[in-house]
């Protein structure tokens, strides 16, 4: 009988470590060209938060939660903040929330431009898209091995690997979006004589925005847990407050981390479900909500909501 | 008329590589040997046809019959597979990305089944749509695109979004988009199919009334043989990517060619779709005196009274023109007769018919030009041969 371990013969975990080791080595520059944007955006971000003070980051976030979701959800966002500050972990949430935020950004300057790079070629997507069964089925943490290999150990090289599991949903909902786009209109657009770059923005982008905004709800959430599952390779914030209190067996202390941690994740996933959320048919919600942002009603508005007769509003 | 449009041996298959598919049907086999074959599906299967500038035609056809891979195939929505597509004599087949595009903005509109209006706009923007894509600058685009909406009677929801009007007001806005890049050529696309039976009746009259002052050149597709009637100068029938038969709606129900159109003829009303010029017949002359010549059917019956410009000038009764042929003595004339234009449709010459008078048809300056029969008529509308001895069956 054939022993499982004999089968064991190449050295293959010795391959690896010299594969990466190769890596690590020869492509360094690549990985610093890397790092240099996040590190700098990172800190900008993170100083940013901690230096304004406390009354201002709950005020802007309501204004902002209030314009971009509802007054409920406004107030709930505020009570979080509040209660988070009461936890005593305030400086740590503001870590993470850089974390995020910083991670957004990255997130959707890579995965949109690739999402609609999908959506365009069949050939690409079929390459792209087993690349990202992989990195989803992937459990977190295993994203932190080469990470700490190609980039070390810290708070940066931590934000490294939230942008990178957190990309995935951003870019199959975005090309799911565009590919949605209903057959005849996009048809219209090429009768019209729409070239690919105005199909592109006039009719593809503005229509598939709901379901691009569907993908970063899930792209925040996925930061969110990445960014507590960091503190393992050094990266500061409320995942090290729970390391901490684990190590240290102080239950209070990781759960005053784990309580904090919650209630970041339910405020960020209750704003962005709600962007994504169509308010009124066809407008886009992101859109609306700038532009109400910026100028308030506009005259359309006015216009649309006094002169609609009931019956003319049914649908048909 | 000058020819706008001429689609010569136009083959459509669906597939990367429909060479063979080709060969096949060049060498006379038909749609479904193709598909038994290679599993290729043909959309087109040599159709030729011509269409008159200013004209409404219609394709008409079953699904699956290939007419909307036609339409498609016009603007190159679809790929033709071989043949030319002449637009004021120029092939667009071969021509480039860019030419097209070009082609699209300037020459071609299209209105969809389903609208096709984009949900984040609102219903000016979506007329501006065309304008906008050709880079015409946005106050000239707002001025054109109010202009057109005005003209499809939408001014008012100028500020709303396509979600807000019914079925019927949204076709209006794809109307006005495709008639605001001011293309001479506008393919409708089941334009009306989606709408309820009297919406789809009142678009058809506004259509009808758009073009008696736009006067585009229509390519209207439609699986509704009544709609193609109604609308249509011409009508081309499809089935099987085939064009099996083209004509003027009258000529295409008086002689159908095939089993497959006649079952579509069927339940024409003719009274309304006939018209007094494709019924009438020769006059003949029944007496000729010194004061003028008295023409009728040529059975006989009563007749007008022509002066020298062959112009009426009253009825002759049955019994007087006997009486006249026996004695020579000019008849008697009775002011009272009935006249209609060549144009007039036959129910609208039954509410004219008065009993014992002849039903003459006139030209622009008075002339007789045919006489109508009573049985004539009748044997047209109840789609039976005519009598020959005159006399009703």
């Amino acid at each position: 009988m054939i022993d499982a371990d004999s089968l064991a013969i190449f050295p293959i975990d010795q391959w690896i470590q010299d594969g990466v080791r190769w890596v690590a080595l020869n492509l360094r520059p690549l990985f610093l060209a890397i790092k240099w944007p996040v590190e700098n955006l990172l800190g900008f971000n993170d100083h940013i938060l901690h230096a304004t003070p406390f009354p201002v980051v709950v005020a802007l976030t309501l204004l902002l939660a209030w314009r971009l979701a509802s007054v409920g959800i406004a107030a709930f966002s505020a009570i979080s903040l509040i209660a988070i500050a009461m936890l005593g972990v305030w400086n740590e949430a503001m870590t993470t929330l850089s974390l995020i935020t910083t991670a957004i950004l990255f997130c959707a300057l890579i995965g949109v431009p690739i999402g609609i790079w999908c959506a365009r070629s069949d050939r690409v997507w079929s390459i792209v898209r087993p690349i990202l069964d992989i990195m989803q089925t992937t459990p977190t943490f295993v994203y932190l091995v080469p990470v700490v290999m190609l980039f070390g150990v810290g708070t940066v090289p931590g934000e490294v690997a939230v942008v990178t599991a957190a990309a995935p949903p951003l870019i199959r909902f975005t090309n799911l979006g565009i590919r949605m786009v209903e057959h005849e209109i996009v048809e219209a657009g090429l009768a019209f004589g729409a070239d690919r770059r105005q199909l592109l923005w006039e009719i593809q982008l503005p229509l598939a925005i709901p379901t691009i905004l569907g993908g970063l709800n899930q792209t925040v959430l996925t930061a969110m847990v990445m960014s507590v599952v960091v503190a393992m390779i050094g990266a500061e914030g409320l995942g090290l407050v729970v390391l901490q209190g684990l190590g240290r067996l102080d239950v209070g202390r990781a759960a005053v981390g784990g309580i904090a941690i919650v209630l970041l994740a339910m405020m960020l996933d209750r704003i962005t479900q709600k962007m994504a959320e169509p308010k009124s048919k066809g407008a886009s919600p992101l859109l609306e909500a700038v532009r109400h942002l910026l100028r308030g009603r506009t005259v359309g508005d006015r216009f649309t909501e006094e002169t609609i007769p009931a019956a003319a509003k049914q649908p048909v | 008329m000058t020819e706008r449009l001429k689609i010569e041996n136009l083959y459509k298959v669906f597939a990367k590589d429909p060479a063979r598919a080709l060969q096949i049907l060049a060498s006379g086999g038909d749609k479904n040997q193709v598909f038994e074959k290679l599993g290729q599906v043909v959309g087109l299967n040599g159709v030729s046809l011509s269409v008159p500038s200013g004209a409404m035609y219609m394709v008409m056809g079953l699904s699956g019959s290939g007419k909307s891979t036609l339409a498609r195939c016009i603007n190159r929505l679809n790929e033709p597979s071989a043949g030319r597509i002449l637009l004021d004599g120029q092939d667009i087949v071969p021509l480039d990305e860019a030419a097209l595009r070009h082609v699209r903005r300037t020459r071609i509109s299209m209105v969809f089944q389903h609208f096709a209006l984009l949900p984040n706009k609102r219903v000016i923007e979506n007329v501006e749509f065309g304008l906008k894509l050709r880079g015409v600058s946005a106050p000239e685009r707002r001025r054109r695109a109010e202009e057109v909406l005005s003209v499809v009677g939408l001014a008012r929801w100028a500020y709303h979004r396509p979600h807000e009007l019914s079925g019927g007001m949204r076709q209006r806005v794809g109307l006005a988009r495709a008639l605001a890049t001011d293309a001479d050529i506008l393919i409708m696309d089941e334009a009306f199919s989606a709408l309820d039976p009297l919406i789809r009746t009142e678009m058809q009259d506004e259509l009808l009334r758009l073009q008696s002052t736009l006067n585009k050149t229509v390519l209207f597709i439609t699986h509704d043989f009544q709609e193609a009637l109604k609308l249509g100068t011409r009508i081309a029938i499809m089935s099987e990517g085939r064009l099996v038969r083209e004509g003027t709606p009258q000529s295409i129900v008086l002689e159908p060619g095939s089993e497959y159109v006649a079952a579509f003829t069927r339940e024409v009303d003719r009274a309304r779709l006939f018209d007094a010029r494709s019924v009438m017949s020769e006059p003949a002359t029944l007496w000729r005196g010194k004061d003028g010549i008295v023409v009728g059917e040529a059975a006989g019956g009563p007749g007008f009274l022509l002066d020298g410009q062959e112009r009426v000038m009253g009825s002759v009764s049955d019994a007087q023109i006997v009486h006249a042929r026996q004695t020579g003595e000019a008849p008697a004339l009775e002011p009272e007769h009935v006249c209609v234009a060549g144009s007039t449709k036959l129910v609208d010459v039954a509410r004219h018919y008065r009993p014992g008078l002849p039903i003459g048809v006139v030209d622009e300056g008075g002339k007789l030009v045919g006489v109508l029969g009573v049985a004539q008529m009748l044997a047209r509308i109840a789609n039976a041969p005519a009598p020959q001895d005159g006399s009703a069956p």
